[in-house]
Order: C-alpha cells, then sequence, then structure tokens
C-alpha cells in the first residue's frame, strides 16, 4: 500500500541526504520524493510517497524521527489530502498534429509552454493517474521527452501538518 | 569559563573550553595535520590526553571510558585516514548505545571537495553510524555544536556524535558564548512511561504465572540495575540477560537464569520458550537473541520498555509498548505491581537450573580449560571490570565470571568487533582507576590492537589482559566443526607470537600459563604487579562454545556438551 509522508526538516545542508540514505539503508523503497522550502524558512518540507505494509509504514516513520534534523512526519495520504504532480512532456508535433495536442492538452487543461516547428512541450499538473492518462494519450505522436516531479500534497481543510 | 559570559579565542580554544565546559577531564586521540590547532592548544589544558597508537583504538577507548563511568567518552583523530580508522569504533558504540564525542580534522572549507591532501567525507561516511554529526561551517557555531553533541550523545537512547572541524575553523578568533541549553525541536526523547502503560503493563503482570523479565544494555545505561532486582524480587519472576544485560543483575542472584539467546544458559533459553509473559526492558530483540522469530515465546504475552520508540515491534509484535527510560519507567511500575502467582513456575526454573547447569568437561588433567581460567579470573578478583575482545572467549566470559555490579562487564555486543577489548580496557581504566581492569582475550582478537601495549605502558595504565591462546581463530573454527566438516579454512594461527617477548619488548609484565596450577597465581601476579600485563594462557585448542543454539534455528533447539 502507497502512503504520503510530509516530512517537516530543518533547513540546512546535508538533511536530504540523510533522509534519502535512511531509507536506502533500511531497504525501503522510495516511491517518488519532492523537497523545498515551506513558508517558515528554517523549514524544509520533504513529500515522500512510500509503499509497504503498516509495520513498514510503522518502522519508516519512527526512524524518520529518530533523526536530529526531522522535525515532524505525517501521514497524508488517501481522500483528506490534495496530491498534485507536475510533469513536462516534449511531444513530437507537425502541422498535422499540432491541433489535436492543443485540444488533449485543453481537455486535461493542461498548458503548451513551447511550441518549435518539429515538437510542443506541454505542462500537466494533476494527480499521478491524470498524468498517466495524458502521457498515454500523447504518445501516439511520439513523446521525445519526459519529466515529472515527485508528489506534493496537503492535507484538505484549515488543518496543518 | 562561566556560561553566559564572552571572551575572544580561536576556534580550537573555544572547543577545549567547551570540552572543559562539559566535564570532560580525559581525551583519547593521535594527532595530524588537520587538528595540530587543536592540539596546540591541548598543549596548555589541563584535559589529560592519552596518545593511542592506532585511532581505532582512541574511539573504543573513548567506549570504554563511557560503558565504565557512564559519562560521555570523547576521542580526537585527523582528517582523511585518522577520521576513518575512527570508524570501527563509532559503529562499535553505535550498535551499543554508548555516548561518545568523537572530534576529527577536516581540510580547510575552502578546499573540501577538492580531493585535497588527506581529505575524507566523515561525516557523509559515519552518517548510518552516529546518532547526529556535525561539519563546522562557520567557528562562531562551535559552542552550540559542542553543547548539542553531548547533548545528544548522552539523553534519549546515547551513541556516538562526530564533529568535523577545518583546518581553518580552528584557526579563526570567534566571540566564545557558551550557551547554557539546547534547542532541538526534532530531539526530544520520552523519559517518563505513560501512566496508563504502566498500569495495563501492571494488569499484565497480576495475571502472568510464567512471568520472565528479560534485561539489556539499556538497563546499564540508564542505571537502573537496583529498580530491575527490585521489580524481579516483588513480583517473584526470573531475570533473563542478553549479553549487554549482563552485570545488571548480580549473577549468583536466585532469580537470575542467566544469559539467554544463542550461547544463552539452556535454562534460560528454556524459560523465555515456556513463558507467559516478558517484560522487556532496555533489550531490542536481536536475532541473536530471538533466534527463530516465529518460534520465540510462542505463548508470551510482551510488555517492552525502551527509550527509543523505533525499537518497540520493530522484531516481535510488542503488546503492551511503554516508551521510556528504563529507571523511570521501572520506578512507576513498581508502585502498581504485586507478587504473580508464579511459585511454581520459578520451581521449574529451579528444577531446570540443576538439570542443566552450564559446565564444560575437563579434557584431561594437565589441559588448562578456557573455562576454568575465567573461573579463575573470577575467584581471583570478584570485583573487576571485565572487558572483551570478540569471540569464544568472549562467550565465556559471558557465562563463568560473577558479576557483582552493573557496568563491571564491558564487550561489544551489537557490532562484534574484534579488537575492541583491549582499548576499550585502557579508556575503562582511566576512567575507573580504582578498579582492576582484565581484558579476557584471545590469541586472535588481541592483535587486532596489540599495538595499544605502547600505550599502556607511556601512560603507566595497568590494565591486565588474559589472552586463552588456542591457536585458531576459535569460534570461527568452531563454526567450521560444528556446520562446513571441520574444513578449517584459515582459522589456524597457532606460533603467531610469544605474547610474553610481545609485552617485555613493549615493557609491560610478560607472564605465561600452560598448566591448570599455573593459572591463579599468573592471574594474581598480574594483578599484585600494579603494572601493565599480559597473561598468555595455552589453553585447549578445540574447546567449544556450549549451549549453542544453531543460526536460524528456535532458542529451544539446542546443541549442548553431551550431544558432542
Amino acid at each position: 500500500m502507497k502512503h504520503t509522508l510530509a516530512v517537516l526538516v530543518e533547513n540546512k545542508s546535508g538533511v536530504l541526504s540523510r533522509v534519502a540514505s535512511l531509507f536506502s539503508r533500511r531497504g525501503y523503497n522510495i516511491d517518488s520524493l519532492a523537497v523545498g522550502v515551506t513558508e517558515d524558512p528554517d523549514i524544509s518540507r520533504i513529500t515522500i510517497v512510500v509503499h509497504g505494509d503498516d509495520h513498514v509504514l510503522e518502522q519508516v516513520t519512527k526512524q524518520l524521527n529518530k533523526l536530529i534534523d526531522v522535525i515532524k512526519v505525517s501521514d497524508i495520504g488517501g481522500d483528506e489530502a490534495v496530491e498534485r504532480e507536475l510533469a513536462l512532456i516534449k511531444v513530437s508535433a507537425d502541422a498535422n498534429t499540432r491541433g489535436e495536442i492543443i485540444q488533449i492538452a485543453n481537455i486535461f487543461r493542461a498548458r503548451i509552454v513551447d511550441v518549435a516547428s518539429k515538437s510542443m512541450t506541454v505542462e500537466v499538473t494533476g494527480d499521478e493517474s491524470k498524468i498517466q492518462a495524458i502521457e498515454k494519450l500523447l504518445r501516439q505522436f511520439g513523446i521525445k521527452e519526459l519529466v515529472r516531479t515527485g508528489k506534493i500534497a496537503m492535507v484538505r481543510g484549515s488543518k496543518k501538518v | 569559563m562561566t556560561t553566559g559570559s564572552t571572551e575572544k579565542v580561536n576556534g580550537a580554544k573555544a572547543l577545549i573550553k567547551c570540552l572543559e565546559n562539559e566535564g570532560v577531564d580525559t581525551l583519547f586521540g593521535y594527532p595530524g595535520g588537520q587538528i595540530i590547532p587543536f592540539y596546540n592548544e591541548l598543549y596548555d589544558s589541563d584535559l589529560r590526553h592519552i596518545l593511542v597508537r592506532h585511532e581505532q583504538a582512541a574511539a573504543h577507548a573513548a567506549d570504554g571510558y563511557a560503558r565504565a563511568t557512564g559519562k560521555t567518552g570523547v576521542c580526537v583523530s585527523t582528517s582523511g585516514p585518522g577520521a576513518t580508522n575512527l570508524v570501527t569504533g563509532i559503529a562499535t558504540a553505535y550498535m551499543d548505545s554508548v555516548p561518545i564525542v568523537a572530534l576529527t580534522g577536516q581540510v580547510p572549507r575552502s578546499l573540501i571537495g577538492n580531493d585535497a591532501f588527506q581529505e575524507a567525507d566523515i561525516t557523509g561516511i559515519t552518517q548510518p553510524i552516529t546518532k547526529h554529526n556535525y561539519l563546522v561551517q562557520d567557528p562562531a557555531e562551535i559552542p552550540r555544536i559542542v553543547k548539542e553533541a553531548f547533548h545528544i550523545a548522552s539523553t534519549g537512547r546515547p551513541g556516538p556524535v562526530l564533529i568535523d572541524l577545518p583546518k581553518d575553523v580552528q584557526n579563526i578568533e570567534i566571540d566564545l558564548h557558551y550557551p547554557d541549553k539546547v534547542e532541538l525541536r526534532g530531539y526530544k526523547p520520552t523519559y517518563k512511561g505513560n501512566t496508563q502503560q504502566i498500569k495495563r503493563a501492571a494488569e499484565e503482570i497480576a495475571n502472568s504465572c510464567r512471568p520472565i523479565i528479560y534485561a539489556g544494555g539499556g538497563v546499564i545505561s540508564s542505571n537502573a540495575s537496583a529498580e530491575l532486582v527490585e521489580l524481579a524480587e516483588t513480583i517473584l519472576a526470573p531475570v533473563t540477560t542478553t549479553l549487554m544485560g549482563i552485570s545488571s543483575i548480580p549473577t549468583e542472584h536466585p532469580l537470575y537464569v542467566g544469559m539467554l539467546g544463542m550461547h544463552g544458559c539452556k535454562y534460560a533459553n528454556y524459560a523465555i520458550q515456556e513463558s507467559d509473559l516478558i517484560i522487556a526492558v532496555g533489550a531490542r530483540f536481536d536475532d541473536r537473541v530471538t533466534g527463530k522469530l516465529e518460534s520465540f515465546a510462542p505463548n508470551a504475552r510482551i510488555i517492552h520498555i525502551d527509550v527509543d520508540p523505533a525499537e518497540i515491534s520493530k522484531n516481535v509484535k510488542v503488546h503492551v509498548p511503554i516508551v521510556g527510560d528504563a529507571k523511570q519507567v521501572l520506578k512507576s511500575l513498581i508502585k502498581y505491581i504485586q507478587r504473580c502467582n508464579s511459585a511454581e513456575w520459578i520451581e521449574k526454573i529451579n528444577q531446570w537450573k540443576k538439570e542443566y547447569p552450564l559446565g564444560y568437561r575437563q579434557v584431561s588433567e594437565d589441559v588448562v580449560m578456557p573455562q576454568f581460567v575465567v573461573e579463575q579470573i573470577s575467584e581471583a578478583c570478584k570485583d573487576a571490570i571485565i572487558v572483551t575482545e570478540v569471540g569464544q572467549h568472549q562467550m565465556w566470559a559471558a557465562q563463568f565470571f560473577k558479576y557483582s555490579t552493573p557496568r563491571t562487564f564491558l564487550t561489544s555486543g551489537g557490532l562484534g568487533t574484534m579488537g575492541y577489548g583491549f582499548p576499550a580496557a585502557i579508556g575503562a581504566k582511566v576512567g575507573r582507576p580504582d578498579k582492576t581492569v582484565i581484558n579476557i582475550a584471545g590469541d586472535g582478537s588481541f592483535q587486532m590492537n596489540s599495538q595499544e601495549l605502547a600505550t599502556v605502558v607511556q601512560n603507566d595504565i595497568p590494565v591486565i589482559s588474559v589472552i586463552l591462546n588456542n591457536g585458531y581463530l576459535g569460534m570461527v573454527r568452531q563454526w567450521q566443526e560444528l556446520f562446513y566438516d571441520r574444513r578449517y579454512s584459515c582459522t589456524f594461527i597457532k606460533g603467531s607470537v610469544d605474547f610474553v617477548k610481545l609485552a617485555e619488548a613493549y615493557g609491560a609484565l610478560g607472564l605465561r600459563a600452560e598448566k591448570p596450577s599455573e593459572v591463579r597465581p599468573a592471574i594474581e601476579e598480574a594483578i599484585r604487579s600494579g603494572r601493565p600485563a599480559v597473561v598468555e594462557v595455552i589453553v585447549e585448542c578445540e574447546a567449544n562454545v556450549y549451549p549453542m543454539v544453531p543460526a536460524g534455528a528456535a532458542i529451544n533447539e539446542i546443541i549442548d556438551l553431551e550431544e558432542h
């Protein structure tokens, strides 16, 4: 089962490496990872998607909490959270296909952020399934390059992690 | 320097003042290029520095000092190879939760990352084997970092902390202001156990007829021996200890059933397997203890008291977890408990004790059995601090010495570091000069750090090493005998060195015993001499450690002397 962990850490050098190496050292698998500073410049937030049963999740959480630079770990997956990923997809495009690609992008509320004579770059934001869906549809035109971020997530409502 | 005041000093001097503020009196170390500014300031300081002959020994000595005294040990090395030589010692301390602070020199900040001479990324290297580590980027941070390092090392579940000090950081002048307290929002250990959980534990105890207390190193590090014994006597439960828990309860206490696990007493393993309640205190259900997990204590409910929440339900499922300091939790638990209905159980255990005593077979009259040597040390010096290397002799020291007070059995339990014993004994003796410190060693292990004979002689540290010389890397040989068809691949080391002459070459006392009758006099002479000494005892070369649970078997599937 997949879990999304929001990990608040001290915004210091080396912290990301401590968190990442803990996963490899203890044999936990990271599905995705995203990191950035929060509203407090001294605190960064790492969003980690990890899969495993409850026992694994409990151990991951406890081991993360043991790191001195980790301030708080919250499991925020599921319906209670807004989850987003962002992808940039460079698609082969010419005069014949450009229109259809734009149509697909519109349906997904994606944006065309770059156009060249033989390609277009689409920026799409959404949860994992949405990004998979648009990727699948664009594949017929030929995907030249794809880059995506790790997932970020936030609890719905006025609650903070 | 008092806290609150400010003065101008260079980074190295600031470091020394901070160490003094933390109550440090002794450092174990070895100088080198990138730590020279620190050693330059140390020259004018009252801190005692024990110069070792290999940095690994500095880390083990700091560890031995910490285990023997309960204070935080400190070791120092230069950058690069000096720092990497500390690694085994730091890992040893990490696995056994021992508070040490390691100070390492580093190349100047401007050269970091350039593969400079003697540069190693020691904070990267030690990340998985320290509780925390620091690379000092700003000299003004030295006071805060030292304060935090000692706080982190010694509180919660103790462990090693490393501070890496670039050379230029040691030279730059700073306004030294030592902070009064630490502020670490990500580090707040829980000491007081949850009262509801403690009451639940008391209920479990009240309902149990076959309780057993399973005590680990946490009891010793939280100084909870008195509370442990009080718990056992109040509820009338047998106590078994892990290797790390040895000396937390006197060996001769009637409720003690000895060490459990792979080389544990048969009756300890039987008792834990048949118990209906395990009260685990400061222990972590290591694989050497549980054997095959699926068949471990099948009918037992488990109460687990540990300061580290990550240990709870890591290996076995726990019914009543209590996160907190062993001493504090036991103190509150004792208020709620009463005697269990365990008289029959105790009777059964006493029966097992009679039926399956620890023992060994005298091969022939004039051969010295290694177990006999440990018994002789035990009789000759009841109050000694026993330190061990790793291997067969370590298990015999665990089985056959009669311990009476905590912090008198120092051994590398988790990492199993050969070469630990001698330098750790140096640290123990420096920390506890009032005690006789005896390193029980094997001929293999002793050679891993025998260069420290120079250290004990130069600094006049009268540590005694008793080498049980069987001419083999004995524990591996035992496995080869039992599980690999007696194919003694690369374990024969007979004739390595004349240990008596080796000791004498360094200026230490060297003695040898070859017959049973010579053992006791040699040990006594070494103790009487008041000098650093090596007692080489030529022992039966193929003696085995029994009982033994083969790796991966259930802990009541025991190979014993009789079956062999």
